[in-house]
């Protein structure tokens, strides 16, 4: 019991200076008007106004697009991978596009998506004619994915290689058919990995915001624009706090809703 | 069955090309000899020579690595033992409540992190710089660790080390030679991550940052005002081809270790039945 | 366990590595003399070359830090925690660094200097008799055409950016200020105004600018307009002084019914720990040669008189960058306004911006 406080130190410690404390912090600021006066006004506000409100819902559809695409894409992309010869090697090459600086990623989808753009270009030469694909939600979505798509992959992949191939092959055994073991074996037990993908590409996804303005041209707004607003455009810290609340309240939902409900470790001791 | 492999080898070929479509883009027009990135003027080695003569860029990306390597390396060791810790809790709710608050930092925009790092460290009279960026780096990449190695953990059979216990092992023992080298790829992935979100961060360091130092993305976001320079495609280029020597390398020890490995079962084998 | 050892062990001999290498390269360019002068400045806002030359000049090491917005700037400076020498705020936050005690009184007989700078650019409201102030770099908002899709003639008056033809066309500045600007000159108020029923029809305004709006961006719109994304925007005229000197189509346009005047300038913080060689600096850059110098590399209009003779004609003549008296006579400077009503722009650019949808 004693060894175990001892390694748990720096992990609590962490949770104590980094988690509670900023987090306290940020509580305490959310119920000060910008003119620093106690008050409940700035939760009133964000309550009552239809602004908040639907940005909100935005943000949280958004999320919800983004993180169902990234989903889509990376279950098959990890489970192939996952049966490559040098998987290793290739999950490597999965995350080594995330080393490049965001912004300057984000500046080659300008070139490649702007009017004279190389998709245009591209589309030109079919005969399809260019079309305005920057500022529009499709391109916002696409690049927001695109972002996201490693950190789902990751996660996904982790759980399909920890797969033990005897559940597979005893499953074939057993008459099932291909679709039905990957239905009914390797799904339900890479849920692990699907959960922490969906946490780590979800709740990021609330609170996106430069490239809801470079691809988006703000006709995309999120929770994370307007607190990056209320912070460093209005220096107005008590509303800016006010709607990261609600963002570490969603977190606590979404984390709820994927909770590990099988209680397995458990069960074993 | 081989029209499935032929579908699937595509599918991966897409999904690669799109990953990598913006990254050839950049490196294409590192080689530009003019000052944009969207037309090309023709060849030249102007952005990189531009790069080797600016000592302030070099030394802002050796910062960066350092910051990046390092922060990884102690979030992960943090994040590990506390996902061991974590999974050792029996009750349901107390374990929900705990990644709940690890998973805060994930959620909170930067700029919400960073203000509060901000206060927190001129509050405990911390002097901003290399000793704070470090800080809030390793702050920020332990819960990426925790949700890639507590999976892992998750899976690992109990049954395992109770063996170990009961073969005599010590804690120590049980720990190093059963439970490690069980969640190592988890590890792995988590040490990776970390190290990602210490390269791409820009609003936290911002923040905490003072006294001359300075990183990567700081210097690219504050350069955006003016346009950003084909210096940073070159240097970026660089970054990427060493990170892919590195991978490359990396892969080609723990296949030839591997190999070795094999070889020399191969003739311990060969010895007995002589 | 052992490979995780060997990697552990790579991985903090890599860490050492790199520090010798970091603290090589720092040893050459001289940042261990304790003569060092620390500079928080915008990205990319000043000629490298002068910061060699000053350095070769007087013996200092310059530390430049950069930041990306005036109010990042502003509370990193609040908090605490660095000494900053020397550094670059917008005209308003002059006046709101001043009002909270965050910059330094000027010593003006240290600064022989100032006499360099035009006396239009002196004693403006933010800082009426430049006791904490030196004027940098100076410009106006304007609009940005492009003349292969739009004719001089179309844009050049605010309220000509309402007109339906231009169906989601224009490119806006993602700034409160200066969009509510727009509005409350074409409206004819003043850009400082704190008059609730003006803010009203103002925001009135701007949402009916909507139809026509194709994005609201910030430093980007630069990389937009070169590449012929959008044929209008409503920029600073330093970023169309920079778009110009890529695509030959663009033109800007300051409108002759009144616009916004912004400064950028030096201040000395309050927490500076250099002072003297923050003197020598702001000499060194009001020096003729070195503020024309600079002036070329940046493309942004000096205030410093001196150094016109040193610019190429075709610049100093350049009518829209530097207007002659009956246009400047237009021109309103920002002030800094109370938190509440800054924060009441803020809510009804946010409401535009949603108001797009």
């Amino acid at each position: 019991m004693k060894s175990k406080a001892a390694y748990l130190t720096p992990y609590f410690l962490w949770i104590a200076l980094f988690v509670i404390a900023p987090m306290a912090l940020i509580l305490y600021q959310s119920f000060f008007s910008i003119t620093g006066h106690f008050t409940f006004a700035n939760y009133e506000e964000y309550l009552s106004s239809s602004v908040y409100l639907k940005m909100t819902f935005n943000s949280i559809w958004y999320a919800l697009i983004i993180t169902v695409l990234a989903l889509a894409i990376s279950y098959p992309t990890a489970y192939l991978i996952n049966q490559l010869k040098n998987k290793q090697l290739w999950l490597l090459l999965i995350i080594l596009p995330t080393w490049i600086n965001l912004l300057l990623k984000t500046y080659a989808f300008i070139g490649l998506f702007s009017q004279n753009g190389s998709v245009n270009d591209f589309l030109r030469f079919v005969g399809l004619g260019s079309h305005q694909i920057l500022f529009t939600d499709a391109s916002f979505i696409f690049v927001a994915t695109y972002i996201e798509i490693p950190f789902m992959i990751l996660p996904i992949f982790n759980s399909l290689d920890e797969l033990n191939p005897s559940l597979i092959n005893a499953s074939r055994d057993l008459g099932a058919s291909n679709w039905q073991t990957f239905r009914r074996v390797i799904v339900p037990l890479t849920m692990p990995g699907v959960k922490a993908g969906f946490q780590a590409v979800f709740i990021p996804s609330l609170s996106l915001f430069m490239i809801t303005r470079l691809i988006g041209g703000n006709r995309v707004i999120t929770l994370g624009t307007a607190i990056e607003e209320h912070f460093l455009v209005t220096q107005n810290w008590g509303m800016g706090s006010t709607i990261g609340i609600i963002l570490i309240l969603a977190m606590f939902v979404v984390m709820f809703l994927t909770r590990d409900r099988k209680n397995r470790g458990g069960q074993i001791r | 069955m081989k029209k499935k492999f032929h579908l699937s080898n595509l599918y991966l070929i897409l999904v690669f090309a799109v990953l990598y479509l913006p990254i050839l883009y950049l490196i294409f027009y590192s080689f530009n000899a003019g000052k944009t990135m969207d037309k090309f003027t023709g060849f030249s080695w102007q952005h990189y020579l531009t790069l080797f003569a600016d000592t302030r860029m070099i030394s802002i990306v050796i910062n960066t690595v350092i910051i990046a390597v390092l922060s990884a390396l102690i979030a992960t060791l943090i994040g590990t033992f506390g996902a061991l810790g974590i999974q050792q809790l029996r009750k349901r709710s107390l374990r929900n409540c705990i990644l709940s608050l690890n998973n805060v930092l994930m959620v909170s925009p930067d700029v919400i992190i960073g203000a509060s790092f901000l206060i927190f460290f001129t509050f405990l009279g911390i002097k901003l710089g290399f000793g704070s960026v470090l800080l809030s780096h390793i702050a920020f990449s332990i819960p990426i660790v925790v949700l890639m190695v507590l999976p892992k953990i998750d899976e690992m059979s109990q049954v395992m080390i109770d063996a170990a216990y009961d073969l005599g092992a010590t804690k120590w023992q049980a720990l190093t030679r059963v439970v490690l080298p069980a969640i190592t790829p988890g590890i792995f992935a988590g040490y990776f991550m970390a190290f990602t979100y210490s390269l791409d961060d820009f609003a936290v360091t911002f923040f905490v940052t003072g006294n001359g130092f300075s990183t990567l993305s700081v210097e690219i976001y504050s350069r955006a005002r003016q346009g950003i320079d084909l210096e940073v495609n070159a240097l970026s280029t660089l970054m990427f081809v060493v990170s892919l020597l590195l991978v490359g390398g990396y892969y080609a020890l723990t296949r030839y270790n591997e190999s070795k490995k094999i070889h020399r079962a191969r003739a311990a084998e060969e010895e007995i039945s002589q | 366990m052992k490979k995780l050892m060997i990697i552990l062990a790579g991985i903090l001999a890599l860490c050492l590595v790199l520090f010798g290498i970091n603290y090589e390269i720092n040893l050459k360019s001289g940042s261990d003399t304790k003569k060092t002068l620390t500079i928080y400045n915008w990205g990319d806002y000043i000629d490298p070359s002068l910061i060699t030359k000053f350095e070769h000049e007087t013996g200092y090491h310059v530390d430049y830090e950069t930041f990306d917005s005036n109010e990042a700037m502003l509370t990193k400076i609040k908090q605490g925690g660095t000494s900053y020498d020397l550094t670059v705020p917008s005209d308003y936050t002059v006046q709101r660094m001043r009002r909270q005690h965050l910059v330094d009184k000027l010593d003006k007989s240290k600064l022989p200097g100032l006499r360099n700078i035009d006396s239009r650019f002196m004693n403006l409201t933010f800082d009426p008799h430049n006791d904490y102030s030196v004027p940098y770099f100076w410009g106006t908002l304007g609009i940005v055409y492009n003349d292969k899709f739009v004719k001089r003639s179309q844009v050049e008056h605010w309220k000509q950016l309402w007109n339906p033809q231009f169906k989601n066309d224009i490119m806006l500045t993602d700034s409160a200020r200066d969009m509510m600007a727009v509005a409350l000159i074409t409206l004819g108020y003043s850009v400082n105004s704190t008059n609730y029923h003006h803010l009203q029809q103002a925001s009135q305004k701007l949402d009916q600018l909507a139809p026509n709006t194709k994005a609201v961006v910030a430093d980007e719109i630069k990389m937009y307009m070169e590449q012929n994304e959008a044929p209008i925007a409503v920029t600073y005229s330093g970023e169309a002084a920079e778009m110009m000197s890529q695509n030959s189509h663009l033109h800007y346009v300051v409108p002759s019914e009144g616009s916004n005047m912004w400064f950028d300038n030096w201040v000395i913080p309050k927490t500076a720990k250099h002072k003297k060689a923050a003197y020598m600096f702001l000499n060194f850059m009001l020096e003729p040669k070195n503020a024309a110098q600079n002036a070329e590399y940046i493309g942004y209009s000096t205030p410093n008189k001196a150094a016109m003779k040193y610019l190429p004609s075709n610049v100093r003549n350049d009518k829209e960058f530097y207007p002659d008296n009956s246009t400047v006579a237009h021109l309103q400077v920002y002030r800094d306004l109370p938190l509440k009503v800054i924060g009441h722009y803020n809510d009804l650019f946010l409401e535009f911006k949603m108001f797009k949808k």
